[in-house]
């Protein structure tokens, strides 16, 4: 039989047995609203709020403080939309309409050039609705410079997101610094209401270490289906007292802020999966980090004219990122692909945009570099011999895929 | 990424005519770095036994996509040994129908490259040898110059883009 290597954890994970385990009671057995006042509504509620205790828990948050959501595109939505809404500044009413769409009367937001298209999209629709956005630059690395953030505030500020860490080439952001940073200039601004700082964290979650104290982060977005839960599930972190207005009306969910019957087998999913992370993560966390760092230097020794995107240390234990010179994307995915290894790409041809990653071009690369990129992320169940195996064909599929470049 | 045809995994796979011509007496190139593809074509030019021109050899390079490799592989098994007129009569359309899968629209450029390809191939064979050049082929070179100026001034402005990066 041919071999099959998933090495694309960064898109999705399986649901670990133990997670579906924890999860099949709650389908036809415990399968209550958790709104209804008898028995299984009972029963239901308390999974509810057992599983929002385990996630608070994992990131040092309080129980109440932690709401469910269906993805963390929507978590990421709530959070810019959510803001803006609340903390829209009654001198938008005041102002000429013609001057709404243009003037950022209703407030103003940071974000990092590198967001996943959740965070971009969203902001880019909150321009229309007269905020201004502003998008910092990052360096090579895919770091955004605390003093850009910082450089950045004004008295309009009203949010602030950069993600932990980023799915595409794994940096870490310096998350606790500019939460630092934002609060010493509002401080200084002598602000009367406070810069909201919020992270996505989908990717890190589960996989290094998160405290929301530490941080300094108002908000923060995680994802189940990242760490071995089910998909449909994800989580927002919202600091109490944090202003926020809701996306969904409706029966009052998730302390009015997210209305919708409650989906209890993925949100007890979600918190197994969480649980089994944490336990794990530090071993798991040294364990990917050496094959990481063992695929990337053979690569980098057997294949001539490649370079690896994002930080080389600063950077997820799963994360391996590389561009090569006269190679396409969805060439390179496809051959490795019929040789059986699953991977992904941030070239142009595999998105109906046509335009190479966003992530890519703004840590300076080249179209055509960012197009013969990609990605390896590594799991659970990615094996040493798995990683052999990848060393042994990527160099092969390489040098052929070249032979046939003009370049 | 769309689940590609069995006739597409096929030329993939084994993609025929690949190479270069040594002196060619055509090359034709098509594509740009901003969508990433781009073909190079060489043509060897002969005659058949009635004297008529005929593409005694053809070979390809690209940096391109599953797509536009199984695409142009396709092409230059298909006119391979017709007579020029026979080459400049093919179709985009043909092409697409051929490879048995209808494609969504965004692929549908990186499956046109190699026609573009054939026809500044033939236009630059044609010129070099100062034959008269046929009116349609003549609009469609132009027009094929002009995507690429068009894609050029947008790839111009990435490179903007980057050097604003760097400079601050």
């Amino acid at each position: 039989m041919r071999k099959k290597i998933y090495l694309d954890y960064a898109a999705t994970t399986p649901v670990d047995p133990r997670v579906l385990k924890a999860m099949l009671p709650y389908f036809s057995e415990k399968f209550g609203n958790t709104m209804s006042l008898h028995s299984f509504g009972q029963e239901a509620k308390e999974a509810l709020e057992e599983s929002r205790e385990v996630v608070a828990n994992l990131i040092k948050a309080k129980p109440e403080e932690i709401i469910f959501t269906s993805s963390a595109t929507e978590s990421n939505n709530l959070t810019l939309k959510g803001i803006a809404l609340a903390r829209r500044s009654p001198r938008l009413a005041e102002a000429p309409a013609k001057r709404v769409g243009g003037g950022g009367f209703a407030g103003h937001i940071i974000i990092s050039p590198i967001e996943h298209p959740c965070v971009m999209e969203s902001a880019k629709w909150l321009e229309t609705q007269g905020f201004e956005i502003t998008r910092l630059k990052v360096d090579k690395y895919g770091l955004v410079d605390p003093d850009d953030v910082k450089k950045a505030i004004r008295k309009e500020t009203i949010l602030v997101s950069v993600m932990h860490a980023n799915n595409e080439i794994g940096t870490i952001e310096p998350i606790e610094e500019i939460g630092e940073v934002i609060k010493r200039k509002s401080e200084i601004l002598n602000l009367k209401s406070k810069i909201y700082f919020h992270t996505d964290a989908a990717q890190s979650f589960g996989k290094i270490p998160i405290d929301v104290n530490k941080m300094n982060v108002d908000l923060l977005s995680a994802s189940s289906h990242k760490l071995y839960g089910p998909k449909g599930v994800a989580c927002l972190f919202i600091r109490e007292g944090t202003r926020i207005a809701p996306l969904l009306h409706g029966g009052g969910h998730e302390f009015g802020l997210r209305s919708s019957t409650v989906n209890v087998p993925a949100i007890v999913g979600f918190a197994e999966a969480a649980r089994i992370c944490e336990g794990e993560m530090r071993k798991e966390a040294r364990r990917l980090t050496k094959l990481r760092d063992r695929l990337i230097k053979g690569v980098l020794e057997k294949i001539p004219n490649a370079r690896l995107n994002g930080h080389p240390k600063k950077r997820l234990p799963n994360n391996i990122n590389f561009s090569f010179q006269g190679v396409e994307g969805e060439s390179l995915i496809m051959q490795l692909d019929l040789l059986g290894i699953a991977a992904s790409t941030g070239s142009a041809c595999s998105s109906e945009k046509l335009e190479p990653s966003h992530v890519l071009l703004a840590i300076g690369l080249r179209p055509e570099q960012a197009h013969g990129s990609l990605r390896l992320s590594l799991g659970r169940w990615t094996k040493e011999s798995d990683i052999n195996y990848v060393l042994e064909v990527l160099p092969k599929v390489v040098k052929r895929l070249r032979e046939i470049s003009p370049f | 990424m769309p689940i590609y045809s069995k006739e597409i995994i096929k030329h993939f796979k084994n993609p025929k005519n690949v190479g270069k011509i040594k002196q060619p007496d055509g090359i034709g190139e098509a594509g740009n770095l901003l969508c990433g593809d781009v073909m190079e074509l060489y043509l060897k030019i002969g005659e058949n036994k009635k004297g008529e021109k005929i593409i005694e050899d053809i070979k390809f390079k690209t940096l391109g996509c599953i797509v536009a490799i199984a695409n142009t592989s396709l092409l230059t098994t298909l006119v391979k040994g017709k007579t020029i007129k026979e080459a400049l009569f093919f179709k985009k359309e043909n092409l697409i129908k051929r490879l048995g899968q209808p494609l969504p629209p965004f692929k549908i450029h990186c499956s046109v490259l190699a026609v573009d390809a054939l026809k500044e191939a033939i236009y630059d064979y044609y010129l070099k040898n100062k034959i008269e050049i046929p009116e349609e082929l003549e609009k469609e070179h132009q027009r094929i110059i002009k995507t690429k100026e068009e894609l050029e001034k947008r790839y111009k402005g990435f490179q903007a883009f980057e050097k604003e990066i760097l400079k601050e």
